[in-house]
């Protein structure tokens, strides 16, 4: 036997089956496949054993270096994940189970992602959240999408501190749609104000930016709802959700649809995913949210259940005039995002976010005394900030990979003008040692 | 059942978090700062697994009933692709993109690009793109392809064909990109009316989009022609590989003529599907079209080194954010070099006898709208059952109660009450013959006692939800509906 297939039938069964079927042979059923278009034998090696394949897997997984200390964001965050988040979502009848289309059957499902939504509409003070989307880019992207659907207007502006691969996802999306997209010079300050006051007009969809911003930066955007409200716009905002442990809410400052990527929430890194976007929005634009949504009621006996709703909005009902085409979302990655955010807690959860933003105000303190380098931000920052070093940086990163650190993202391959910065970032798992050791390190490749 | 927030305790501590080793900071302003921490529950671990735990048992999941839902391909999900996941789970994405990185995930990259040449093998693609997160996302993905295909060529084309038979992502995915859709009814022999296509093709069309083997379960002899006649016009035919597991090692879409594909890695590469995802969805096309392929993407170098093109001036751009579900793909490549040439095969063959199995032995009782050989799933309509007033939900909902998952309800649209059955390969024909004896007993309590199947699920901790209160008065945040923990609008 060359490896397993998990088709469990015996030669006997098999016969059996062929015999009710009024067969000779399994080949007998593929005869309606057309001779022109039957295929070969397939240029695969042979099956393996499991052990054979672990091993294999192993070897591909130490080609990967193991040992970098990561001062790298941009995106996805090395956070702390709690056991009991591996274990619960761990749980087969949680993670081999599908879309839970039928209800009565799928009430641990649907329960679940009910509590997801009340988590995130917890930390985001918002009214109404759907049960997941794909990322935090492609949620931004459907962000912008519903508020182009709910104003029927066809501009966005897009403020130029948002993280650049959200932004390409963006244009990507918007590519054949015939709508204008603005994007505002990056600034220091936060916001780009000067432009987004500008351009903000009575054609505008919305007004979208990131918070805190791809460089540290945190803003109070009130001032900007206000002026974008006053031109019949929406705001949008993508943020860390782990920074909203110290934060004002997006609803407190006026936001219409946040948005933002769940993988600090209890997701490993993993090279990039699974992870999973989050949206979601004040009670008044809830039809127009995209994917699934639970929502609470009673079966025939008054007993309180969970179901998926509105579902009328959906590519299996409405098909080409559906919200969005997205059909799954990342239920799994979701369910870990609420674990994590129960298992931590309300006061750990403020606790998390405290501790970002001390090591890395320490670490700013360290890093933007080492001779030559100045601290870009002038506004306050939460667990990332950007350093002006006296070199492009990207020499600078190269080297400090080399000495086993992934020392932060430089900004020249995205940012024009900014080839001399640098965006590090400080999570609850650096210890004071390894920040000092950055800064050392940092020091040498600049000066030796 | 109790919410977790209902079980908050104030002061209750969950997990806790080390301490710190910087100085303390007051660095935020007032004016950005929270006045209280996030509503969440305040609960201890042990509450928090007792919860969870109890909750989990409320599911049916692959890996405690049979779970025959159409179109998903709810196939058995081998443990250790679990194990393998986890080997890559402290990878940072973004190592693989800062100056000199890539050397530091030389692992990770040789896994995307082996996987990317497998899946090639398998469909008769000449390259794979792996970012795209689930199926309908790589629709999209494969229709952002065409679309600057076309563009590139100065074509002005707008109109994308489906068959009626579609799964609703299709049209949706065009949609999205702006495409006007034109959809072509099923002939009575199952497949797409090829007179009203022919008629319906014209330059103006950019794609048509097939499922193959159908949503009916059908193979279509046709569907070489199909893209024939595509290509005739200038269009492109894009294949949607929803239902690939009836074929590997029989045909290729690439032989087909298929221009575009996407694969769904959780259904036919035994990924778990985590309740509604994660998936993974990644996008085949011919040579011709790698050009316009997303970014970034995995590329072998000269010296034998995996590295990524972040740039390419005909892609379509960035579709997600880094490389795809990379942990979904590493458990679909293990799954592949587990099985092998030979096993892949045993797959579709096993997946299409359990089909064929369940559609003899059921087709005395239910209506067989097309009563030809099936490929890996086969639609039933309960028409029949209907006249006693007995819908194909009512036949779902006393599945439940006889341990069984129900088929896939209400899809196809095309036909009347239809249940659609996808056994796969994973189940012993014990399992299907129980499975045959509740839809034998669910026919014959429609003809004796059709109220018995109406009250059905009567052994779930719900019995049937009322959809439309749900609907009506909507509750999708408990502090909403409790009117807790949201300040109002300044």
């Amino acid at each position: 036997m060359s490896g397993a297939d998990y088709c469990p039938n015996t030669p006997g069964e098999i016969l059996e089956m062929l015999d009710s079927i009024g067969v000779g042979s399994i080949e007998e059923l593929f005869e309606v496949i057309p001779p022109e278009l039957r295929a070969g034998s397939l240029g695969l090696p042979k099956g393996m054993s499991e052990f054979e394949t672990l091993r294999r897997m192993q070897g591909l997984a130490e080609k990967n270096s193991r040992k970098l200390i990561h001062f790298i964001g941009g995106g996805f965050y090395d956070h702390f994940i709690p056991s009991v988040v591996n274990h619960m979502a761990g749980r087969a009848e949680f993670y081999t189970a599908y879309t839970p289309y039928q209800a009565e059957c799928s009430q641990g499902t649907l329960q679940a992602l009910y509590e997801y939504q009340t988590a995130i509409c917890a930390l985001t003070g918002m009214e109404a959240s759907n049960a997941s989307l794909y990322d935090g880019g492609t949620a931004l992207a459907e962000a912008a999408l519903m508020a182009l659907r709910i104003t029927g207007r066809n501009r966005l502006i897009v403020d130029g501190a948002v993280n650049p691969f959200y932004r390409q996802i963006l244009r990507t999306y918007l590519k054949n749609l015939q709508v204008e997209l603005v994007e505002t010079t990056p600034s220091a300050d936060g916001a780009g104000r000067e432009d987004i006051r500008l351009h903000v007009d009575d054609g505008t969809a919305a007004v979208i930016l990131q918070n805190p911003n791809f460089f540290g930066c945190i803003d109070n955007l009130a001032d900007l709802a206000e002026r974008t409200h006053g031109a019949g716009a929406l705001l949008v905002a993508t943020v860390y959700p782990v920074s909203l442990g110290l934060v004002k809410s997006p609803y407190e400052m006026g936001v219409d649809i946040v948005s933002g990527d769940g993988q600090s929430l209890g997701n490993p890194l993993s090279f990039g995913g699974p992870s999973f976007g989050f949206i979601a929005t004040r009670r008044e634009y809830i039809r127009s949210l995209p994917g699934r949504i639970v929502g609470e009621t009673v079966d025939v006996e008054g007993k309180r259940g969970f179901v998926l709703t509105l579902q009328a909005r959906e590519q299996h009902i409405r098909r080409h005039k559906a919200t969005s085409n997205i059909c799954s979302n990342q239920s799994l990655c979701a369910l870990r995002g609420l674990l994590f955010l129960c298992s931590i807690g309300k006061r750990g959860f403020a606790e998390l976010a405290t501790l970002n933003r001390d090591k890395a105000e320490y670490a700013k303190g360290v890093l933007g005394g080492v001779r030559g380098i100045s601290v870009w931000n002038r506004t306050p920052t939460f667990n990332e900030f950007t350093l002006t070093l006296p070199q492009d940086a990207r020499k600078v990163v190269e080297k400090l990979l080399s000495r086993g650190i992934a020392g932060g993202v430089p900004l020249g391959d995205w940012f024009r003008g900014m080839e001399q910065c640098l965006v590090v970032t400080v999570t609850e798992k650096r210890s004071r040692e390894e920040i000092d050791a950055l800064a050392e390190n940092l020091e040498d490749a600049l000066w030796s | 059942m109790e919410l977790i927030f209902e079980k908050s305790v104030a002061g209750r501590l969950g997990v806790a978090l080390p301490d710190s080793d910087v100085p303390g900071s007051d660095f935020l302003p007032g004016n950005l700062l929270r006045t209280d921490p996030p509503p969440l529950p305040e609960v201890g671990e042990p509450e928090l697994v007792r919860h969870f735990t109890n909750l989990s048992q409320r599911n049916f999941s692959v890996d405690t009933n049979f779970y025959p839902l159409g179109s998903c391909t709810m196939k058995y999900n081998p443990k250790v692709l679990e194990e393998v996941a986890a080997l890559f789970s402290g990878c940072h994405p973004m190592t693989a993109l800062l100056p000199g990185g890539h050397i530091f995930a030389q692992g990770s990259l040789e896994l995307i690009y082996c996987l990317g040449r497998m899946l090639c093998e398998i469909t008769g693609m000449d390259e794979v793109a792996a970012q795209p997160l689930a199926g309908a996302h790589g629709e999209l993905t494969g229709i952002m392809i065409i679309h600057a295909f076309h563009k590139a060529r100065g074509n002005r084309k707008h109109i994308v064909i489906v068959p009626d038979s579609s799964h609703g992502t299709n049209p949706a995915s065009a949609a999205m990109m702006g495409y006007e859709i034109v959809t072509i009814p099923t002939a009575p022999y199952g497949d797409m009316d090829m007179n009203l296509f022919r008629k319906a093709m014209n330059g103006e069309v950019a794609a048509v989009m097939m499922t193959c083997p159908n949503t009916l379960g059908l193979f279509n002899p046709h569907v070489g022609e199909i893209c024939a006649i595509a290509h005739e016009h200038g269009a492109l035919a894009y294949y949607d590989g929803a239902n690939l597991n009836a074929i590997m090692g029989k045909a290729r879409p690439g032989d087909m003529g298929f221009d575009v594909i996407h694969l769904n890695l959780h259904k036919t590469f035994a990924t778990p599907h985590g309740g509604g995802g994660p998936g993974s969805g990644p996008v085949g096309v011919k040579k011709e079209l790698i050009p316009f392929l997303p970014v970034p993407r995995v590329v072998k170098i000269d010296d034998g080194a995996y590295a990524l093109e972040q740039e390419n001036p005909l892609s379509i751009g960035r579709i997600s954010g880094f490389f795809g579900n990379f942990a979904v793909l590493a458990r679909a490549c293990a799954y592949i070099v587990l099985l092998g040439r030979e096993g892949l095969v045993r797959v579709s063959e096993q997946a299409v006898l359990n089909a064929n199995y369940l559609q003899e032995k059921l087709k005395k009782y239910y209506d067989l709208p097309y009563d030809i050989s099936c490929m890996h799933e086969c639609v039933f309509s309960a028409a029949r059952q209907l006249k006693q007033g007995v819908h194909a939900l009512d036949i779902a909902k006393f599945l439940i109660d006889k341990g069984f998952h129900p088929p896939t309800v209400y899809f196809p649209l095309i036909v009347k009450e239809a249940m659609m059955i996808e056994p796969t390969e994973t189940e012993s024909k014990a399992n299907l013959d129980a499975f045959i004896a509740a839809m034998i007993e669910a026919a014959e309590l429609a003809e004796k006692n059709p109220q018995a199947l109406m009250q059905a699920p009567v052994t779930m901790p719900v019995k049937r939800l009322d959809e439309v209160k749900a609907a009506r008065e909507i509750n999708v945040c408990h502090l909403l509906a409790q009117g807790t923990g949201h300040k109002a609008r300044d």
